[in-house]
């Protein structure tokens, strides 16, 4: 016999307004196990609270039901209750009469017969309720970041400061991310190199920060606070140790290759450091255009090395690191226009994406910053910029809005006038620019730059003479217009990085029918993911200018900040067990669990006779498991249940409210 | 297909019992409704907090998960005398853990299958995807079953006579 105490409350007369209190305590005094009822006008209140400490002790209850608001509301302040008397807290149910009765049935009669079956739930659960202990469990120390961009290098900065290792892992062979490709930054207009440069030479002088470029994460295991990370090192063929980073190698490298940072704009040779600022300024060879490599022949890297850095036979190094906490900081692609034929990309060579455009005004660019139009080098007179290509296009783009568009081709018309008084003509469907400045920003480009802004979409792009005719047309006018271009500028929307599934899967996170990967919550837990210890920043959640990257670097970093400075964690205890006794070892439950906390193991017995023997059965690793409760479903000889909301508890509720 | 979906008809008597005998006086149609803990429980909890009446016939039960929802449970509830059982989640893809959802979509395509072949309408048992911002479509699920199962009267196949 359990000693149930059942507490009702009023909450004021949200739940007394249309709920009789007195029928309810009347019917749940007569519940089986129930020793003490109560009602309170405020439960949640300070004397509401006390009061239930005070009747747990008083009158020995063993278990308690509040019958209030949403347990999705007070489920965890009234368990804290429970605990502060003395008893478990998860000996503790909630009936909810206020959110699924008394506000959204008007009608008393009913509203109380539903608010006495939902208490009569809750006293059958908890009669079935059992002491549940959290366990703790032991952080490593170590934060690791996936993705060197602006994202990836703040976070690190900032984890660091607080004075927590980190680990950047980097695919390319330098920090700095597509912020070191921009020329200037809107809405301000300062460098984007003179304030990211310093941050990435902070990020390598760090004492607490190692950067690992040019490798990958190849394969992630563990749980929050204990992930075991396996990081590709690829062979860079240069022992990074001795290399000073003179730069011989690279002038003396025959083999010359158009350069994937300047976007083909450019060139680059096949031993190559990407761009002058680049940390670390240490060169990798590119196995694939490598004359050695190709012929077996020349080594001329090797033979001008001052320091003896360069090792052809460097293979690729799987490396086993562990760590606490994960930011994903993977950032974006641009997406390749040439689905949209019309505007001729790749046909037309003056018809450039946005991100080559940068690259083009770059003063570190191919062409030190002087906006020579690829086909022929002379400088643009009249230059259309089409905005929106690919979003909010569900037929060949993708659906969303990509978000920094609107403003980086204000910055462009701005950069072309300023640069080289050239007039820029914005087709637009429709400009977006909320942001500090932002709007400031825009008025700019049109009034004192005096772009023109047509609203209309660009049906067709063809070459005439040297020129680039753009025919489209002005829907406020309700007219075709037709311009004649020097330079096409698409500003082509920001996608998911190359790979984002495949690294979402190696996590174990969740990503969006786009490939950016999903938050917890999107207000409230926007830099979380839903596996516990993982956190996202930057782009690789959703399209985002650098301000907001910055800022959800700086939040990612903080709750990994916060998650490594505990001691210990704490898990929650509401998880799967199996039930060794019955469990047939099919291992059926396995698969279907999304979080890999179920393996096999073999238990020995003895069975008749004296005999011992050995059977697989499952086991969870309660760390991993988050309590969802796929498995148990699964499980044929229902072996395999959720602490605190097994078979027995629903199939109790069933019988509770079917009475 | 979707879960809701019928394949074909239900034919003959023999499949449709309950309707044979009148509904008694002042019955009311009794709905036992699942609801995972992050979207469909949230959603009801918001149709609260929105004031957006529905009859009074569903008892929730939370899970945390639609991939929780065993079968078992539904059947017990159609034995104990529930006239009709919602089963609800988060929106395919949206799962709280990934791919709980996506095993109840298959499992109820089945179920269905399952308590037709018992003999109890189908329609008895809903199986929807209600997230944490849709009270409303929460509680329009609510009033259509009730009057799908007011229209189909009380449920005796499964029941026991205890």
């Amino acid at each position: 016999m359990r000693r149930v105490g059942v507490f009702v409350c009023w909450c004021g007369s949200n739940i007394a307004g249309t709920v009789d209190i007195e029928q309810v305590k009347a019917a749940a005094a007569k519940m089986p196990n129930v020793a003490y009822v109560e009602d309170n006008k405020y439960t949640c209140s300070e004397p509401g609270q006390a009061a239930i400490q005070k009747a747990i002790k008083e009158q020995k209850l063993d278990r308690v039901v509040v019958a209030a608001c949403s347990p999705r509301m007070h489920e965890n302040t009234f368990r804290r209750t429970v605990g502060g008397a003395g008893l478990n807290p998860y000996l503790l149910e909630i009936a909810n009469i206020r959110e699924h009765c008394s506000w959204v049935h008007p009608d008393k009669v009913a509203g109380t017969r539903k608010a006495v079956d939902l208490v009569r739930r809750a006293v059958y659960k908890v009669a079935k309720n059992v002491p549940l202990q959290r366990a703790s469990i032991d952080v490593t120390k170590r934060a690791l970041i996936i993705g060197g961009g602006i994202a990836g290098i703040q976070a690190a900065l900032d984890i660091a400061d607080a004075g927590q290792p980190v680990v950047v892992v980097e695919k390319t062979p330098s920090i700095g991310g597509h912020m070191a490709q921009l020329d200037k930054t809107f809405p301000t207009l300062d460098c984007s190199a003179c304030i990211l440069t310093p941050k990435m030479v902070d990020a390598a002088q760090n004492q607490n920060i190692t950067l690992m470029t040019w490798s990958e994460v190849e394969k992630v295991d563990g749980y929050i606070g204990n992930f075991t990370v396996t990081i590709r090192k690829k062979a860079r063929h240069v022992d990074t140790t001795k290399c000073t980073g003179c730069g011989i190698c690279w002038s003396k490298c025959p083999a010359k290759v158009s350069s994937e940072f300047d976007l083909g704009i450019g060139k680059r040779k096949a031993i190559y450091v990407p761009f002058p600022q680049a940390i670390p300024n240490k060169p990798v060879i590119d196995e694939k255009n490598c004359i050695f490599f190709k012929t077996g022949k020349c080594k001329a890297c090797q033979m001008f090395c001052p320091t003896g850095s360069i090792s052809f036979d460097q293979k690729d190094e799987l490396v086993e690191e562990k760590f606490g906490a994960i930011i994903v900081a993977t950032g974006y692609e641009q997406w390749d226009p040439s689905p949209y034929g019309e505007y001729g990309y790749g046909r037309y060579k003056d018809v450039i994406t946005g991100l080559e455009f940068e690259r083009l005004v770059n003063a570190s660019g191919p062409t030190e910053g002087k906006i020579k139009r690829p086909s022929d080098g002379k400088l643009p007179k009249d230059v259309v910029i089409i905005q929106c290509v690919g979003s909010r296009d569900e037929a060949k783009g993708i659906p969303y809005c990509s978000k920094t568009c609107c403003m980086y081709s204000a910055k462009h018309a701005i950069l072309l006038e300023e640069k080289i008084h050239a007039h820029s003509y914005v087709f637009y469907m429709d400009v977006r620019t909320p942001g500090k400045g932002y709007e400031e920003f825009y008025k700019r480009a049109t009034e004192e730059h005096h772009a023109t802004y047509i609203r209309g979409r660009v049906s067709r792009v063809y070459q005439k003479g040297d020129k680039l005719v753009c025919l489209g047309e002005d829907t406020l006018l309700g007219k075709k217009v037709e311009v004649e271009a020097d330079l096409v500028i698409l500003a082509s929307a920001m996608v998911h990085q190359n790979g984002a599934s495949k690294l979402a899967q190696t996590l174990g996170i969740s990503y969006d029918q786009n490939e950016f990967y999903t938050e917890a919550h999107a207000k409230l837990r926007p830099v979380e993911t839903n596996t516990a210890g993982i956190f996202l920043a930057g782009a690789c959640q959703g399209p985002k200018d650098i301000p907001e990257t910055v800022a959800q670097a700086g939040a990612a970093a903080s709750k990994v900040i916060s998650l490594l400075s505990k001691p210990k964690l704490e898990t929650e205890p509401l998880v799967a067990q199996v039930n060794e006794a019955i469990c047939s070892g099919c291992l059926w439950c396995k698969p279907i669990c999304p979080y890999k906390a179920i393996d096999g193991k073999v238990v020995k017995e003895r069975i008749a006779g004296g005999k011992t023997i050995e059977r697989p059965v499952a086991a969870v690793n309660a760390s991993l498991c988050q309590g969802c409760g796929a498995c148990t479903v699964a499980c044929r000889t229902g072996a395999m249940n959720v602490l605190g909301f097994t078979n027995e508890h629903i199939l109790a509720e069933v019988d509770a409210l079917c009475l | 297909m979707s879960v809701n979906e019928k394949a074909a008809p239900a034919a003959g008597p023999a499949t449709n019992p309950t309707t044979a005998t009148p509904a008694p006086e002042g019955w009311e149609p009794k709905i036992i409704g699942f609801a995972c803990n992050w979207c469909t429980y949230a959603g009801a909890d918001l149709a609260g907090t929105s004031r957006i009446q529905y009859p009074p016939n569903i008892r929730v039960i939370r899970v945390p998960c639609s991939g929780r929802i065993n079968p078992q449970f539904v059947v017990r509830a159609f034995q104990r005398g529930a006239d009709g059982v919602l089963v609800a989640g988060c929106h395919p893809g949206d799962c709280h853990y990934s791919t709980g959802n996506y095993f109840a979509r298959r499992r109820y395509l089945l179920a269905k299958r399952f308590i037709e072949y018992l003999g109890v309408e189908p329609e008895r048992l809903q199986v929807r995807w209600i997230s944490g911002s849709e009270g409303q479509k929460f509680a329009d699920t609510v009033r259509e079953l009730t009057e799908k199962l007011r229209a189909l009267g009380p449920q005796r196949r499964l029941r026991e006579t205890l």
